[in-house]
């Protein structure tokens, strides 16, 4: 008989393509979530480097550039590119830092409501008879209030500030973790992976964590770019408020809010911090549209 | 279908106690001492604190408290705003109609818009115009709307002069509430130009509240086109000879309207939400703006048991649509 050939085990185009390898080609391939992810890494650039990206100290005030309009027009300076607020303080070092806050909020509320959300969720799904329902039914009455709303109202109990908005949207996004681990906790339970992990002994710990929990990862992972992204929008809206984090710190909601008065002859005051939270939420949704599309093929046309 | 509506209310009951739990606790989770906070001053004579403590319950043990707000709360009892002495029952009362129209307003706004949006994005898939629109439903979906009011008052307002920035009605009108919905009061009354102008007031707030809706209806239209275009019973229609029009309206748009309907429902906590943010960029006196100058205020009965209206109000908007998707589907209706 003929020897087997080790040419088809070694050639690479017939073995499977690593997941990570096929994430990666359906992710490049999508142009927008490119385009999304390039403008978040210079975000984070910024917010990184931000003493030194930014050209002057965000709360440094020029007393004789009140409302300096941005460098291109007539009245502009070349030292303030996008030209300076009711105070002169430079718009755009602001606004660098301003994108600090912003991810520090977003990625705070994150880890707090998808650390517990993902908790909850796998003990819901593993207990169908008592504790689960009870987790479910809590999680049904926070999503009986519309989740701006809540947040208000936390905020309003604990007082303005940075950790308790973050607390707010934390507890705010906590329902949609919850219900997304335990609906994919409940059809990976059904399986005969689980099944035979069961029968070779495992714990439950580790058939939460080490069996289940991996298999359970994609609709989180998106989920995860969504609520950040509507957790900057929550702070933005929070901080507009009068609710959010305090001026003088440069917040970009806080920021249009003292911003309202001057709509009649300081446009850029008002569009410019508008028009970065605008940007930065849209090319985090259009990466989280193009993780959705990689992740989980089987929604690409969801909305 | 009636055990169908009983089960959907056996699940309503205990979501309203779970609700009620929560805005109880509103009150007793203000760091400090309620009475202190409530009268805004540190250090309250003794015997007035106590009184006041009395007089509000709060010397009881916390079951007794739940109990005493339930039992108010079986009245009809909503408490008195602190700052009005008017009851919190009859301010929402009057400011909720202003609230509900802007509401109509946007969510015709966005469903009509929506719906064509999505409905020639699905046809023309892959196209420019398919490309267009999903690009702009993501950046509406992504839209600060308090800034995007700000820009639409700053273009249209100040720019162009064409609307006018704040409120529902000129003063120079004098309008007798009937309905308390602006449009068909000012229809109602024999002034001249009172419809136009209420029109004018409202359709500024009502593009920026219903553009989220907007966004949301236009991709889930989308998707749900696209999906039934596939089906057999459309290729039917089309085989049949029946004209495209007739193909895309009757058979196609008629069975992707039930996802759609689904997030009709889940629109409107998103529109009251909204409508915080909107109610306060245009001083539009309705229940968004009222619960933050209550929070502002530390009036807390108005921001508790509005917040318990509020959430009332959406329990039984979503219960109500899943009697509806229960009645257009049968499907889920014989679902346990």
């Amino acid at each position: 008989m003929a020897e087997p050939t080790p040419l088809a085990a070694t050639d690479p185009s017939l073995l499977y393509p690593s997941p990570f390898r096929e994430f990666c080609k359906a992710f490049a391939s999508n142009r927008g979530a490119l385009g999304g992810l390039a403008f978040l890494l210079l975000i984070v650039f910024c917010a990184l480097f931000a003493p030194w990206v930014a050209p002057h100290d965000p709360s440094e005030q020029y007393r004789d550039f009140l409302l300096t309009p941005p460098a291109w027009l007539d009245a502009g300076q070349a030292q303030f590119l996008l030209g300076t607020d009711e105070l002169g303080r430079d718009l755009l070092s602001r606004l660098i830092h301003g994108a600090r806050l912003s991810l520090l909020i977003g990625l705070a509320s994150v880890a707090m409501s998808l650390i517990p959300g993902v908790l909850l969720g796998l003990l819901a799904g593993f207990s169908p008879r008592l504790l689960g329902p009870s987790i479910m039914r809590l999680m049904d009455i926070m999503l009986a209030l519309p989740s701006l709303l809540l947040a208000v109202a936390i905020v309003a109990i604990l007082g303005p500030g940075l950790i308790n908005t973050v607390i707010a949207i934390a507890i705010v996004s906590l329902p949609a973790y919850v219900r997304l681990t335990r609906a994919s906790v409940m059809v990976e339970v059904q399986r005969d992976y689980v099944t035979a992990a069961r029968l070779a002994g495992a714990g439950l710990p580790r058939l939460m964590f080490v069996t289940v929990l991996p298999n359970c990862m994609a609709p989180l992972i998106v989920q995860a770019t969504l609520s950040f992204s509507s957790a900057i929008l929550d702070a933005a809206a929070l901080g507009f408020l009068g609710l959010g984090v305090q001026p003088p710190t440069p917040e970009w909601g806080t920021m249009l809010a003292s911003a309202r008065d001057y709509i009649e002859r300081a446009w850029w005051v008002v569009s410019l911090p508008g028009l970065t939270i605008l940007l930065s939420v849209l090319a985090i949704n259009l990466m989280g549209d193009g993780l959705r599309d990689a992740l989980d093929p089987k929604l690409k046309n969801a909305a | 279908m009636l055990s169908f509506i009983a089960r959907r209310l056996g699940l309503l009951i205990p979501t309203f106690f779970g609700v009620t739990l929560l805005t109880f606790a509103l009150i007793r989770l203000i760091p400090g001492d309620p009475v202190e906070v409530m009268m805004g001053e540190r250090r309250v004579d003794p015997q007035m604190h106590a009184e006041a403590m009395h007089r509000l319950g709060l010397d009881k043990p916390l079951y007794a408290q739940y109990l005493d707000y339930i039992g108010a709360l079986s009245h009809g009892d909503l408490g008195q705003s602190l700052r009005s002495q008017e009851s919190v029952w009859r301010e929402f009362l009057a400011l909720f109609p202003a609230t509900l129209e802007l509401a109509f307003a946007a969510l015709i706004f966005a469903s009509v818009l929506g719906l064509g949006a999505g409905v020639v994005a699905a046809l023309r898939r892959g196209s420019a115009i398919d490309h267009g629109v999903m690009g702009l439903a993501l950046t509406g979906y992504s839209m600060p709307i308090f800034w995007w009011g700000l820009v639409l008052i700053m273009f249209f307002s100040v720019y162009l002069g064409w609307t006018p920035v704040s409120d529902r009605l000129d003063l120079l009108f004098d309008v007798p509430p009937v309905t308390g919905f602006m449009l068909i009061d000012t229809l109602l009354s024999d002034e001249d130009g009172a419809f136009l102008d209420a029109l004018r007031h409202l359709i500024l707030p009502a593009i920026v509240l219903g553009t989220i809706p907007l966004a949301v209806i236009a991709r889930m239209t989308r998707s749900a086109m696209l999906e039934v275009l596939r089906e057999d019973y459309v290729r039917t229609a089309r085989a049949k000879g029946l004209s495209p029009t007739r193909v895309v309206v009757v058979h196609a748009l008629r069975n992707a309207l039930i996802p759609v309907l689904t997030v009709f429902g889940l629109q409107v906590g998103a529109l009251l939400a909204g409508a915080v943010l909107t109610e306060t960029i245009f001083s539009w006196p309705g229940i968004g703006k009222w619960l933050i100058e209550a929070i502002g205020a530390r009036d807390y009965p108005v921001v508790q048991n509005g917040i318990l209206l509020i959430a009332c109000l959406v329990i039984l908007v979503n219960f109500v649509v899943d009697i509806l998707y229960g009645l257009v589907n049968p499907r889920i209706r014989h679902q346990r």
